[in-house]
């Protein structure tokens, strides 16, 4: 009995060291995942992650599904990002600039009050929808590592082109951020074609003001 | 008696609320900031010259002077920034897993230990090896004429 029971004891011991070492591994690797974006810049096109979020220029949550069907641009922002405040008239420009094309434009603030981030909106005047991710959930799922970060939706909800880490308003990032609106903009069929075509070659010059 | 009873009114008697709090009841700036998690750098404010960090020890400050309590602070930064802007998870939900799982061993630790203790204190001279197989005659009187030699 008392070696039925001594093993019933190591058992168990050995049972929780195990379980203890498997929740540390998933942990690691769950941390070392990289997210979205790592699946991006490995050359695939993961489904951009769901989110929906509190809004800060009005009301109510925006969802990422409500926009299918659209191309969008997600910028992650915060208001105390130097970089952010530089790009934001050409988030804006894009936005006002491509609408009637079906392009959204979506501010994801974080790591963040909700205050500072309302005043940074009226500073810029930026109409497009802005959401706060208190959390920081989103930014994980995404794998974002530091502000400001963009990403682009296409209409059927996969993420297309580069992530642009760092401002996008100036050097190679402008050209991936043109390239990347053109792609979550295209239609099926037309994605490779505007892959293939040089920035200087694409249609909406205008982008950049 | 009545020197009992009002020797336990100040312990009846709820705290006033923090707005109404005197300097000495208001919470101390450096002791939220080593409690409070910085979500850029993920170290405690104290530790962090972040620019959120910056911002977050003003916000703290400005709501003391308002009058603010530690809890109603702490809150307020939860929904801005989420729990894990505590720098300790809060005691319910799937976080109590990282109270209990320490207490829990501890007390589980103590629980083993003092069985084994018992047993060995309990087990009695004479009583069988722990193999339960009593000690061959022939053996144990050899083992008494070494140790009556050893001894002589």
């Amino acid at each position: 009995m008392a070696g039925r029971a001594k093993l019933v004891g190591q058992a168990l011991a050995v049972g929780l060291v195990v379980a203890l070492l498997g929740l540390l591994v998933w942990k690691v690797v769950k941390d070392e995942s990289g997210g979205a974006a790592a699946q991006l810049d490995a050359g695939k096109k993961p489904p951009a992650p769901a989110f929906s979020l509190e809004r800060l220029d009005r009301d109510g949550t925006l969802s990422l599904a409500s926009l299918r069907g659209k191309g969008v641009v997600l910028n992650f922002w915060a208001s105390w990002c130097i970089p952010c405040k530089d790009e934001a008239p050409l988030l804006q420009k894009t936005w006002v600039d491509n609408q009637d094309r079906g392009l959204v434009v979506v501010g994801i603030d974080a790591q963040d009050f909700r205050g500072d981030a309302r005043a940074f909106v009226r500073r810029f005047g930026l109409t497009y929808p802005i959401v706060h991710d208190g959390k920081g959930s989103t930014l994980g799922r995404y794998g974002v590592t530091g502000f400001p970060e963009t990403f682009f939706v296409d209409r059927r909800g996969r993420l297309v082109g580069d992530h642009i880490v760092g401002g996008i308003d100036a050097g190679t990032n402008l050209e991936k951020f043109r390239t990347g609106v053109e792609l979550a903009l295209a239609l099926a069929g037309q994605a490779a074609a505007a892959t293939a075509a040089p920035p200087s070659q694409q249609p909406q010059q205008d982008l950049v003001p | 008696m009545i020197a009992v009873v009002l020797s336990l009114v100040p312990a009846l008697v709820p705290a006033a609320p923090a707005s109404a709090g005197t300097a000495a009841e208001r919470p101390n700036p450096a002791d939220l900031e080593a409690e409070l998690v910085c979500p850029t750098c993920k170290t405690t404010l104290d530790q962090s010259d972040a620019p959120v960090a910056r911002r977050m020890k003003a916000f703290i400050r400005a709501r003391i002077a308002a009058g603010a309590g530690e809890a109603e602070i702490k809150a307020e930064l939860v929904d801005q920034f989420g729990p894990a802007v505590l720098a300790t998870p809060p005691r319910k939900g799937f976080d109590l897993l990282a109270w209990a799982f320490p207490i829990g061993g501890l007390a589980l630790g103590a629980v083993v230990v003092g069985l084994l203790a018992w047993t060995w204190s309990t087990r009695r001279e004479g009583e069988a090896p722990p193999d339960g197989r009593p000690l061959d005659p022939e053996l144990e009187r050899r083992l008494d004429e070494e140790l009556a030699r050893f001894e002589g």
